[in-house]
């Protein structure tokens, strides 16, 4: 028999991996397993058969083309135009650092056996036989921020909620993964869930939580699919509920799934919404890690968080810390979307160069035009122009540069982008997904949207253009500064970049 | 006092069959923390979508308000208070599907569709296929770099 993979994940399965893979389970001595993506997305369907020379794949396969493929050898992985060799010598899987994605496309999702032998599980034992504070003195030397976005100290974070003094404690892990651009927490879900398992029981051990909850959005049915499976496996083996691997400690972990509120991916409207309520954003202080899901201390962080914890455990916080650039340590995994030849996750130390990113790992635009604009960090981060790619990737540089690491994606524009239609678009978008608690986001958005069609529809030389730049200029300021939560305060970002970089798209000077 | 009356209504009138499976679902979850989400998603799978007395009920299982198991329904864009349509093609119209052509498919969609009472074409923000975009989904499915051939192939499949 020979064994062909045929990935599962959504994106292989939007360009016809299911298929592929009816059609090859039909094929006499054929065993086709399905296996997550390796995160070369532009390569979907990426196919791979096992040879003695190891996977070798082949991409873009369709279910038409399977027969010819069958013809030319695709069984002892013979040449082809789709052929890519030897999938894990291939240079852009080989150039990356991959820690939190070192697992994903290399077995079935759920096989707990695959896992362990890969070096599953081993960040749970031995956090649990560290002492808690000294499990989280190795998370805050390992430097891990938040990669939500907020960038805040995960080992700080996690101090707290272990200090704070509590019948009942939660973790919670945010895959409310919405901004655009964004699907690193989608991929690593649904190719390699027990990393978000061991993370979150990690940190549950460590602070005392006994119960945790996932909150996934709708948007994605697999991932939800995958990490119940992947907690029933867990559980039946032991990893979770009353008796953590042997430990005598109790966590019991759940999938909650929001129902299409880009909001409740702000930590607060995340709580309100798991408590089965409006996700309404909270006024902080008091902050989650105190008074957090059901007024409990709660662990709050991304999925990239978490899946990055089991590997600072197993090989100490210092060798994590070893990577990245000034105060951004450990890896990224940058998502590559948009108008870009080469899309996928690509994980790399921070302070890689956002030209680099673009141009050597992306390939440049798909359309095979000039770059024209990056969106750093999601619809609430900056657009970069062309010629300021060079910055590093790391939370302080990009901040400097007016722009924001967020979740770690890219969106690619070509020359044909109308970088005034973006600006509005974040207006717009802000105005259908702000919750409405506060003023300047509810009514600031709305205000933003009339007044960049007033701009673009007002020609260059009209008596009064220019106070509209001020109108929209004071409105930026007064979302930034009088928001509650990031969703008001960093809408002005993406509108002032266009402002700035592409004033010519908004008809030129504003006189 | 209030609650009192409640219960004296319902002995006079019976639950409706729906509301008695309503009723049914939501009893399954009123033992979890928060549950209302769930509930309310597991309902609107039973039904199709959620009805003034699946509301009702649901409050009345969960010791709410019937406002507040409104605020919370009226809040999140995946619950409907009317039948869903025989089809449902949603586009994702987010930055990365925009830097691909994803606002010109929209509208294409949407004239596409125009005749069609059946057919609702609504706009989402991300499938988390940003890689592969414009990113639509036609029935439930998710496709990826789709043009309006594509839609309109999909919709050459249904039986009307």
């Amino acid at each position: 028999m020979t064994t062909v993979w045929v990935p599962q994940d959504s994106s292989a399965r939007a360009v016809g991996a299911d298929e592929v893979a009816a059609v090859l389970a039909t094929v006499d001595g054929v065993t086709v397993r399905r296996n997550g993506t390796r995160g070369m997305l532009w390569r979907e369907p990426l196919v791979e058969v096992e040879t003695d020379r190891g996977r070798v794949g082949y991409a873009g396969v369709t279910a038409e083309a399977v027969p010819s493929l069958l013809e030319a050898g695709l069984l002892v992985g013979s040449e082809h135009e789709s052929c890519i060799g030897v999938v894990d010598e291939d240079p852009w899987l080989t150039a990356q650092d991959r820690v939190s994605l070192a697992r994903i496309g290399l077995a079935e999702p759920t096989d707990l056996s695959a896992y362990e032998a890969q070096g599953g599980w081993a960040g749970l034992r031995r956090a649990l036989e560290l002492d808690p504070a000294d499990v989280v003195e190795e998370v805050v030397a390992s430097g891990l921020r938040g990669r939500g976005g907020a960038g805040f100290p995960t080992g700080v974070k996690w101090r707290t909620v272990l200090q704070a003094e509590a019948e009942q404690k939660f973790v919670a892990c945010n895959l409310d993964e919405g901004d655009s651009g964004t699907f690193a927490d989608r991929i690593l879900a649904e190719a390699d869930p027990f990393t978000l398992v061991e993370g979150m029981t990690i940190a549950a051990v460590t602070v005392g939580a006994t119960e945790g909850y996932i909150y996934c959005r709708s948007e994605y049915p697999d991932a939800v699919a995958r990490l119940r499976d992947a907690i029933a496996v867990a559980a039946e083996h032991g990893y979770l509920g009353d008796d953590v691997a042997g430990s005598g400690r109790s966590f019991r972990l759940q999938v909650r799934v929001g129902a299409g509120a880009y909001i409740c991916g702000e930590e607060t409207s995340m709580l309100e919404s798991l408590e089965g309520r409006r996700g309404e954003v909270r006024a902080k202080p008091p902050i989650p890690a105190l008074r957090g899901l059901w007024d409990s201390p709660t662990v709050v962080n991304n999925l990239l968080s978490f899946a990055a914890i089991p590997m600072i455990l197993a090989d100490g916080g210092e060798a994590y810390a070893a990577r990245g650039v000034g105060r951004s340590r450990g890896t990224q995994i940058f998502q590559l979307a948009g108008n870009i030849a080469r899309g996928g996750v690509y994980e790399a130390p921070l302070g890689v160069s956002l030209r680099e990113l673009v141009e050597d790992v992306g390939g440049g635009t798909r359309s095979g035009r000039p770059v024209r604009a990056v969106q750093v960090g999601g619809p609430l981060g900056a657009y970069l122009p062309a010629d300021r790619l060079d910055v590093p990737m790391g939370y302080e540089e990009l901040a400097e540069a007016g722009g924001m690491l967020g979740h770690g994606g890219l969106v690619v524009f070509d020359d044909t982008v109308d970088m005034a239609r973006m600006a509005r678009f974040a207006m717009e978008f802000c105005a259908v997904e702000s919750c409405g608690k506060c003023t300047p986001c509810r009514i600031g958005s709305t205000r933003g949207v009339e007044t960049i069609d007033r701009i673009t529809s007002t020609p260059a030389g009209t008596e009064g253009r220019e106070q509209l730049f001020v109108l929209l200029e004071d409105l930026c300021a007064t979302m930034t500064t009088g928001s509650l939560c990031a969703m008001g305060g960093l809408t002005p970002v993406p509108v002032r970049s266009a402002l700035t970089h592409f004033p010519e798209d908004f008809g030129g000077s504003p006189r | 006092m209030a609650r009192a009356g409640r219960q004296q209504t319902e002995e006079l009138t019976p639950r409706s069959a729906r509301a008695e499976v309503t009723r049914e679902v939501a009893q399954g979850y009123a033992g979890e923390r928060g549950p209302l989400l769930e509930i309310l998603h597991a309902v609107q799978a039973e039904h199709g979508y959620l009805a003034d007395e699946d509301v009702s009920e649901i409050a009345d299982v969960l010791n709410l308000s019937v406002a507040e198991v409104h605020g919370t329904v009226s809040f999140y864009h995946d619950f409907r208070r009317r039948p869903a349509p025989d089809h449902q093609v949603q586009i994702c119209r987010a930055e990365a599907c925009q830097s691909v052509g994803a606002a010109a498919l929209f509208d294409a969609a949407q004239d596409h569709f125009a005749h069609r009472e059946d057919v609702e074409v609504r706009e989402v923000f991300c499938f988390g296929n940003c890689a592969l975009g414009p990113s639509a989904s036609i029935d439930g499915r998710l496709r990826a770099r789709v043009t309006i051939d594509d839609i309109a192939a999909a919709e050459s499949g249904w039986s009307r």
